[in-house]
């Protein structure tokens, strides 16, 4: 028995502690907007926050949650640079197929909260976790700029 | 697809209303984005008979008596943006906004819902727009009418004197209204008429406008449902491991060890590979770990990329099946001033979507239900009816987003293999793949090995050309129809009608199989790999006259030769679109190369290169400028792009779809390669089958040219040329000729 909070709510769930957390919100608690792509942090869609902190669901286990704030993309919206962040990738319309759009997103949160004006350079080293196969990535940077302005 | 030949009365695919009602409620924006919402499988089926409140004039349109107006969208989202350009046709000429159509995805149905240009129910080819750009506009527009005249009867009026705008029709004289909703019993009785005039071009009010994506809220906020989310209850989770050897198959396995572990309820065994089933994803993969497998290693056990390689190289030396011949290319190249001769080679490529291979199946003794997103609804339905040996109208596919395509989900092995697994299992499974086998299981864009040959003038310019295109031919596998006389027209793609005047030119075709090797349709298809060649020659040959490569191209352009003399029927793709003109070839390149600043200096190492390219219809030219370090690292900082695809539905998106597929196309040439050793594919997840990431992506920069053209694709245009345009830029920087991609480290001894 792990409990975990996630987006504010208390699970307590029957997994092993040794069970990322990739597959405990997908297969278990149901939320599917974190995604799996890689399996091995490689592509950061399964990018999601620990008491603020960006991190990969895929190799991150459940145990190494518990006591934490587990957010995910369902709530991001909910915080105040989550919903900017949403609202410049809409603006910009930089999704294509969007797969890796939630990654993409909890990254570039995880990085506006913690650097509200970042440069390029900051963007390339917060960001080139994160792969996108559509190649949205200039609309991805300049969202991430925009979302800084937004007041 | 006539419409008009379709009486409305008859039972067709219609849209549970009380479904997409419940979808639009919970969606907030009214927009029903995939058919998941609506809990399929437990709700209505998706294939009903027509409600006859309802309007139904044809089998893409459902208006409610509520005004609700529904597209039963035949093509499939996989980013390219096509729910929203395609909504926008039928919106156009329905006279209603864009938010006012809800989306259903379409049934598995060849027949309604057949892309005509693909002669299946397909969405790939950059074909969407172009196939549906009559038929859609066409279906609102019959809609339209049929609400004017019953409007007209009601006000017993003229119908000349009524106008539709925003969901009503207006009695222009006195200003009365009626809104849709309130016509639809009336509409419903009425003939669905013939020869429905379109609306003039000049009165689009949509068509051309910037529209947001109808798909993107969902996707910024993890409500999008992809096929890999499905949730279905009772459903299990699989996954699996199949023959590493390719083509071999199982022999045997022992899983007690896999039995033991908690959450594991059931191994799997089908020809080729084993399944997991379990609680959930970790205690199928922790299973799947264990499993003491014995594989029959088959044919293909001892093959590697050298073996390849090599039966390539002497495949290539015999003559081909003839795609284009013109002139006497002996005698011109024996007059020739110059010759000149390369070979060039383009890899193995895996699709590698970011969502990997899935596909939820439920088996019953009476019906099959499977929830995937593909390409070819159609063929996932058929495979399904295949290996369950039902009818095919007791399979209902219900069709998701797509995590990409990319030509991969154009196929339905995933879909097979999921079924022949959800036969064994009591209730729903979800058979998702790991990115080693998404990436070791593809069906590859198949290995090119190409011979070129020209013979210059005393001025440099070729008057004679030739190139002999060995590879497989994916179209004999996948549409045999398409395969004519030993020719496939996508391999020679690109290579057998170049935008450039040849007076003797010879195009040959060598089909040449690679063991076990499965090879698919990849974004860009044949021009990607021609486009590369040819544009890169080209290239060459203007290096050999001392010319400028755009100023060459520009001559090159201007040369009045009939551009498909000798060209094969057979030759030619069904995504072709028509012969190129030459003229707007020449507009895009001048435009690429001035947004570029072509000609301007560089600093030392650094370069810019250009490819000019006529694909799917549409033209695009892009100018590529890199530097390479001195120890032969390259960095493409900017790619400008002009393109003319016609009348642009959605700009936006064509801008998008081109920076995006050109970062698909400069991943590809600087990283992309399969390689095999002993019949196992070498590469296994984003280690090392590297894909662009953003601190190495450069800005892409797209000029649209105004048209009034039919429609081009898009969807693969930027990719097509990526190569070409980097690989050119390197030999401006360093003057090396790179003729075998990828790039890769070649350039680390320079």
């Amino acid at each position: 028995m792990v409990t975990l909070r996630i987006n504010g709510q208390e699970y307590q769930l029957e997994v092993p502690h040794d069970m990322p957390l990739l597959w405990v919100l997908r297969d278990i608690v149901g939320l599917t907007g974190t995604k799996f792509g890689c399996g091995v942090a490689l592509c950061g869609a399964c990018t999601v926050h620990l008491d603020g902190q960006a991190i990969r669901a895929c190799i991150t286990p459940a145990a190494n949650a518990i006591g934490k704030n587990l957010t995910t993309i369902e709530l991001i919206g909910e915080t105040p640079i989550g919903k900017k962040v949403q609202q410049a990738w809409l603006d910009l319309e930089v999704v294509q197929c969007g797969y890796c759009q939630s990654g993409q997103i909890m990254s570039a949160a995880a990085l506006l909260a913690g650097n509200s004006n970042p440069s390029d350079a900051d963007i390339d080293a917060a960001m080139s976790g994160n792969i996108c196969r559509c190649g949205t990535y200039q609309r991805i940077r300049a969202a991430i700029k925009e979302a800084a302005q937004i007041s | 697809m006539g419409l008009e030949e379709r009486p409305h009365e008859r039972a067709i695919p219609a849209v549970p209303r009380r479904a997409f009602l419940k979808a639009g409620l919970a969606f907030g924006s009214g927009l029903l984005l995939g058919f998941s919402a609506s809990a399929p499988g437990h709700g209505a089926p998706m294939v009903s008979n027509s409600t006859p409140a309802a309007l139904a004039p044809n089998a893409y349109i459902r208006i409610g008596r509520d005004g609700q107006v529904t597209l039963v969208m035949p093509q499939v989202e996989m980013g390219q943006g096509t729910y929203t350009s395609i909504s926008m046709l039928i919106a156009e000429e329905l006279e209603v906004r864009l938010k006012q159509v809800a989306l259903q995805a379409a049934p598995a149905d060849d027949r309604d819902y057949r892309n005509p240009l693909l002669g299946l129910q397909g969405t790939g080819g950059s074909s969407s727009v172009r196939a549906m750009w009559d038929p859609l506009r066409r279906a609102g527009a019959a809609a339209r009418l049929m609400l004017i005249t019953a409007a007209a009867e009601r006000w017993h009026v003229d119908p000349a004197s009524c106008r539709a705008e925003n969901a009503e029709v207006v009695h222009m004289p006195t200003g009365q209204r009626l809104s849709y909703g309130a016509l639809i019993d009336l509409a419903a009785r009425l003939p669905v008429p013939r020869n429905v005039p379109l609306k003039d071009p000049k009165d689009f009010r949509l068509i051309g406008t910037p529209a947001k994506r109808v798909d993107t809220p969902d996707k910024v906020n993890g409500k999008a449902q992809f096929g890999i989310d499905v949730k279905i209850p009772g459903m299990k989770i699989a996954t699996v491991a199949a023959c590493p050897a390719l083509g071999g198959k199982l022999a045997g396995v022992d899983d007690s060890a896999a039995l033991a572990i908690k959450g594991v309820s059931q191994v799997v065994r089908v020809d080729d590979a084993v399944a997991v089933i379990a609680e959930h994803m970790w205690a199928a993969l922790q299973g799947l770990a264990v499993l003491d497998i014995d594989w029959d290693e088959g044919p293909n056990a001892r093959v590697s990329s050298a073996d390849i390689l090599r039966q390539m190289e002497a495949a290539s030396h015999k003559s081909g099946v003839v795609a284009r011949k013109e002139g006497d290319l002996a005698k011109a190249m024996a007059g020739a001033t110059t010759r000149l001769e390369a070979v060039y080679q383009a890899p193995f490529l895996a699709h590698a979507a970011m969502e990997p291979m899935n596909c939820t199946v439920h088996v019953r003794a009476d019906g099959c239900d499977v929830w995937v997103g593909n390409q070819v609804v159609g063929r996932a339905q058929a495979t399904a009816a295949e290996v369950t040996g039902l009818p095919r109208d007791k399979v209902i596919v219900y069709n998701h987003l797509l995590g990409g395509g990319f030509g991969r989900r154009l196929e339905v092995d995933g879909v097979t293999q999921a079924v022949k697994i959800a036969k064994q299992v009591d209730g729903p499974v979800k058979v998702v793949w790991t990115r080693e086998q998404d990436i070791q299981h593809d069906a590859y864009r198949p290995y090119y090995y190409d011979r070129l040959v020209a013979g210059l003038d005393e001025q440099g310019l070729p008057i004679a050309w030739s190139d002999r295109i060995t590879g497989s031919s994916i179209m004999a596998r996948w549409y045999p129809p398409g395969f004519k006389y030993g020719l496939d027209p996508d391999a020679v793609e690109g290579a057998a009608n170049p935008p450039y005047g040849f007076p003797n030119i010879l195009v040959e075709y060598v089909r040449h199989e690679q063991p076990g090797m499965t090879t698919g349709w990849w974004r860009g298809v044949g021009s990607t790999h021609n486009i590369f060649m040819v544009e890169s020659f080209i290239d060459e040959l203007a290096a050999a006259a001392r010319r400028d490569p755009v100023e060459y191209r520009r001559v090159l352009l201007g040369r009045a030769f009939d551009l498909e003399a000798g060209l094969d029927p057979a030759a030619t793709a069904p995504w072709s679109g028509p012969p190129p003109d030459p003229a707007r070839v020449r507009a895009v390149l001048d435009l690429a190369a001035d947004e570029a600043g072509w000609g301007a200096a560089l600093p030392e190492r650094r370069g810019r290169g250009v490819a000019v390219q006529y694909a799917f219809g549409t033209y695009l030219a892009q100018v590529a400028e890199v530097s390479v370090s001195k120890d032969g690292e390259v960095q493409v900082h900017r790619v400008v792009c002009a393109v003319d695809c016609g009348m642009i539905v959605n700009p936006d998106t064509v801008k998008a779809q081109i920076e995006g597929g050109v970062i698909f196309g400069l991943t590809a040439a600087l990283f992309g390669e399969i390689t095999i050793r002993d019949g196992r594919v070498e590469q296994s997840n984003f280690n090392d089958y590297r894909v662009l990431r953003i601190n190495e992506a450069p800005t892409v920069e797209v000029h649209l040219i105004k048209s009034s053209e039919a429609p081009g694709g898009i969807g693969e245009v930027g990719t097509v040329g990526a190569a070409p345009a980097l690989t050119n830029a390197i030999f401006a920087a360093t003057g090396i000729r790179i003729r075998r991609l990828p790039v890769k480290d070649q350039l680390r001894s320079s």
